[in-house]
């Protein structure tokens, strides 16, 4: 039961703050500042994500080699142009390559 | 050009560049709802409570923060509190699309739901609103099936695919924001700094803090793109002559 009420404040939580940011009052958006820092915001957000999904479990960082070398294939592949589905592609088959093999 | 208007409405469709980036993320990112099924099942959630969490907050990261901490035998309360607080940032996605999308109404109450990472990325990845919104209904709505179907199917095999690291799933997600990032990356500059800047951050505060808060902290990167003398957009061209 209280997994529920967890499930459901989660999930409408998560709405709600979509919603405000979408229906932030205009006058918030004419600010240069707050434009400049949400336009850049983003990148720190990603670049942060993609920095922890690669080496961190939890709190802990840890360094699992056939998903680094996932990522080393990926950023080749996006240095070679390749199309986006195909840099997801080489990535999730380097690193499940790997595990196969016993890496 | 005109070679595409005498074509079926379906190709016409396929051939806008938002509609094929939307399709391309959406197919791409949309089974990783798979992994989440697994995940969630996995760490003692119903099948019901997972689909339910995958409906409503409908954003990767708070999901996986919340069935994260529950796995770990973490707090509810800390793990809701992680997921919003991992949430916040489609808070800020949502700041900077409310100006491009410029929805009202009924309308932008059912966008709200996709203001999410890659909705965000495609759309602001494209030139003018029209492609700005065509990205951002394509992509939403392709992951929104997806990622609903996917949990479902997920949460329901969890006894069968065991392990979905075996199919290199973890690895799909770092991929995926590498992918959508990388032409901001490549502008170099200030952009790139922010990029290293963010990722370092959060990796240093990781083990200092609870899961979910790192990539929140690390969204102060964003502080130096504030001091530039002159207030221009992100391609540094002042138009003044």
């Amino acid at each position: 039961m209280t997994l529920w009420i967890a499930v459901i404040a989660t999930g409408i939580g998560c709405y709600l703050l979509k919603y405000a940011g979408l229906a932030a009052p205009r006058r918030l958006l004419d600010n240069p500042w707050v434009r400049r820092f949400a336009m850049t915001v983003p990148v720190a957000l990603l670049a942060a994500l993609i920095a922890l999904q690669a080496v961190a479990e939890g709190d802990r960082l840890v360094l699992d080699v056939p998903r680094l070398c996932a990522l080393a294939t990926a950023v080749l592949a996006l240095l070679l142009r390749a199309p986006f589905l195909l840099v997801i592609l080489i990535a999730a088959g380097t690193a499940a390559g790997l595990r196969a093999l016993g890496v | 050009m005109n070679r595409f208007s005498s074509a079926s409405p379906g190709i016409a469709l396929l051939n806008r560049a938002p509609v094929r980036d939307g399709l391309g993320v959406g197919l791409a990112v949309g089974f990783s709802g798979l992994a989440f099924g697994t995940t969630a099942v996995t760490a003692g959630l119903s099948v019901a409570q997972t689909c339910a969490l995958s409906l409503l907050a409908f954003t990767g990261a708070s999901q996986f923060a919340l069935v994260g901490v529950i796995a770990g035998g973490g707090s509810l309360v800390a793990g809701t509190l992680g997921a919003l607080l991992l949430g916040t940032r489609n808070t800020l996605y949502g700041l900077r699309l409310a100006d491009l999308l410029d929805w009202r109404g009924a309308r932008r109450l059912i966008a709200a739901q996709g203001v999410i990472d890659e909705t965000s990325a495609v759309a602001l990845a494209q030139h003018g609103r029209s492609d700005a919104r065509a990205g951002f209904t394509t992509t939403f709505a392709v992951l929104f099936l997806l990622w609903n179907a996917t949990t479902l199917v997920g949460a329901l095999a969890t006894e069968r695919i065991g392990d979905p690291n075996a199919f290199g799933l973890d690895a799909v997600g770092p991929a995926i924001f590498l992918a959508l990032l990388w032409p901001r990356l490549m502008e170099g500059g200030r952009t790139l700094l922010v990029g290293v800047l963010g990722a370092a951050i959060a990796l240093a505060a990781t083990p200092f803090l609870p899961p979910g808060v790192p990539v929140l902290l690390a969204s102060a990167a964003a502080l130096i793109a504030l001091d530039s003398p002159s207030p221009t957009g992100p391609t540094g061209q002042e138009d003044s002559r």
